[in-house]
């Protein structure tokens, strides 16, 4: 019996384990690291500015990803409530993007505008003040952080080495954006811009 | 996808394939003589627990056949060698836009016909009342609650108190460009911390919660003069700026005197967002008649 040759030799059973393992990879991952659709942002995507930035961060730390998805695949039941489904150039300036892969919580992907700032700001501080069937937990604690502007300062540097089109101007300002900003401002800042590339909401 | 990613795709895809063919037949039992009784691989544990060398049953290689062949039928029919497109022309786009076309000719047609309607009728028909009600659920809960109460800053939307109006032009505009009601930060303007209570004391008199005593009286020139532009000088309100009405004992941001400092120390922006292009204008329309059935 053949097999019985690869049992036995261990060099030649881990070279077949690599191939057949790595082929799905090489063919899937590879070309869309080239494909123009998945590296080049799309219409009206920037980097974040600072403070957006500081927001996004925040949501990170607090696992909010850990409920809510930030990826409307593309069926009538997701586009009908949160809006046109996502494209892979809307999260170039993620890293790492926020898809998710639970909702114990709606899809944010395109939150920003749909609620007001106040809205935003009294919900993440006592969701059940506002929705009283709500089973998120409250974010008091981000009206009392401050954003630290040396460390935003920081990041965008990091992240312009990385490629990411930020200005030396933009670096320059960036402390002074953030200044005495509280996290839930920054949170907010971050929500309130997501999605809100496409005009057309539907 | 540019020609190398093409061939880099589909080439690799089809040589593993091949490679699985490969594999699997040259691993495979290769005839009755390898069969033998003492066919062991050598692994001796506890004394005498050998491994034996023998075939894979047959149902077993059956199902690595089967899906090397479904392998093959699926990449002929469907995209995925490249920029192959699939015999069956399907993409994920195509059904997409199916299924959104199915759904509008199944509804436009009812979401017409209700449009159609006289508004007031509308608001009474219970089949659009239905409609209206999920379109609720859906894009107005999270701020005016489930039971339509609303919230501290998040108005009711079932007593009879509107602060944009409930006629049908009144609620459609709300419904499809929000509305934006802005309570300017008033305190610097009140003389003092005196002045803020003397005004807290006079708004909560015009509504019959406090007493209209000498301190209240006191801010009625500085009403007049800052608030009754938005107000109305009776306390009124007005419509036109969303401005609440004083004088009933409906308070959006409260009515304690704590309330009402905040009000006038920190100001107020309540804001509606706009919906228009969530929901179209037959929608809109269902909505709003629904909204409306909610308080008459």
């Amino acid at each position: 019996m053949r097999h019985e040759q690869i049992e036995k030799s261990l060099n030649l059973m881990i070279v077949l384990i690599i191939v057949a393992i790595s082929i799905g990879g090489l063919v899937e991952i590879i070309p869309l690291m080239f494909s123009s659709d998945a590296t080049e942002p799309a219409e009206n995507i920037e980097p974040y500015s600072p403070l957006r930035l500081a927001g996004r961060d925040v949501y990170v730390r607090e696992g909010c990803y850990n409920c809510h998805s930030q990826m409307i695949r593309p069926f009538r039941s997701e586009t009908e409530r949160y809006g046109p489904f996502t494209t892979a150039g809307e999260t170039v300036y993620d890293r790492p993007f926020q898809f998710g892969s639970k909702r114990t919580g709606p899809d944010l992907a395109r939150v920003g505008g749909r609620y007001s700032d106040e809205w935003q700001r009294l919900h993440l501080t006592d969701p059940r003040a506002l929705v009283p069937e709500s089973n998120m937990p409250g974010y008091p604690w981000l009206l009392e952080n401050t954003v630290d502007p040396e460390l935003v300062t920081a990041k965008l540097k990091a992240l312009q080495w990385l490629g990411d089109p930020y200005t030396d101007d933009q670096i320059a300002g960036a402390a002074a954006a953030v200044e005495g900003r509280t996290e839930m401002d920054a949170l907010v800042a971050y929500l309130q811009g997501l999605g809100t590339n496409r005009r057309d909401r539907r | 996808m540019p020609a190398f990613w093409h061939w880099f795709v589909a080439a690799g895809t089809i040589l593993f394939v091949i490679w699985c063919v490969w594999l699997v037949s040259w691993s495979a039992k290769q005839g009755p003589q390898n069969v033998a009784d003492d066919d062991v691989v050598g692994h001796k544990w506890d004394g005498d627990l050998e491994e034996w060398n023998n075939p894979a049953p047959k149902w077993w290689l059956y199902l690595y056949i089967i899906t090397i062949a479904w392998a093959v039928a699926y990449m002929i029919a469907y995209p995925g060698l490249g920029s192959w497109d699939g015999a069956l022309g399907w993409s994920q786009q195509g059904q997409y836009e199916a299924e959104m076309q199915a759904a509008a000719s199944r509804y436009e047609p009812i979401y017409a016909k209700f449009a159609a309607m006289d508004f007031e009728e509308l608001s009474q028909n219970p089949d659009a009342n239905q409609l209206g009600k999920s379109l609720y659920a859906s894009y107005c809960t999270t701020c005016h609650g489930s039971d339509a109460r609303g919230a501290p800053g998040f108005p009711n939307l079932t007593d009879d108190d509107w602060l944009w109006g409930n006629s049908e032009e009144a609620l459609t505009t709300t419904l499809k460009n929000g509305r934006s009601g802005v309570m300017p930060v008033l305190a610097p303007a009140l003389g003092g911390d005196k002045g803020i209570d003397n005004m807290v004391s006079y708004v909560q008199s015009l509504s019959g919660i406090a007493e209209t005593d000498a301190d209240a009286m006191s801010a009625q020139p500085t009403f007049l003069a800052l608030c009754s532009a938005c107000h109305n000088a009776d306390g009124t309100g007005n419509p036109i700026f969303g401005a609440p009405n004083l004088t009933d004992d409906i308070w959006l941001y409260g009515s304690s005197d704590e309330a009402i400092r905040t009000t006038l120390v920190q100001g107020r922006n309540g804001i509606m967002p706009a919906h228009g292009q969530l929901l179209g204008d037959h929608r809109t329309k269902i909505l709003a008649a629904y909204v409306y059935s909610l308080a008459n």
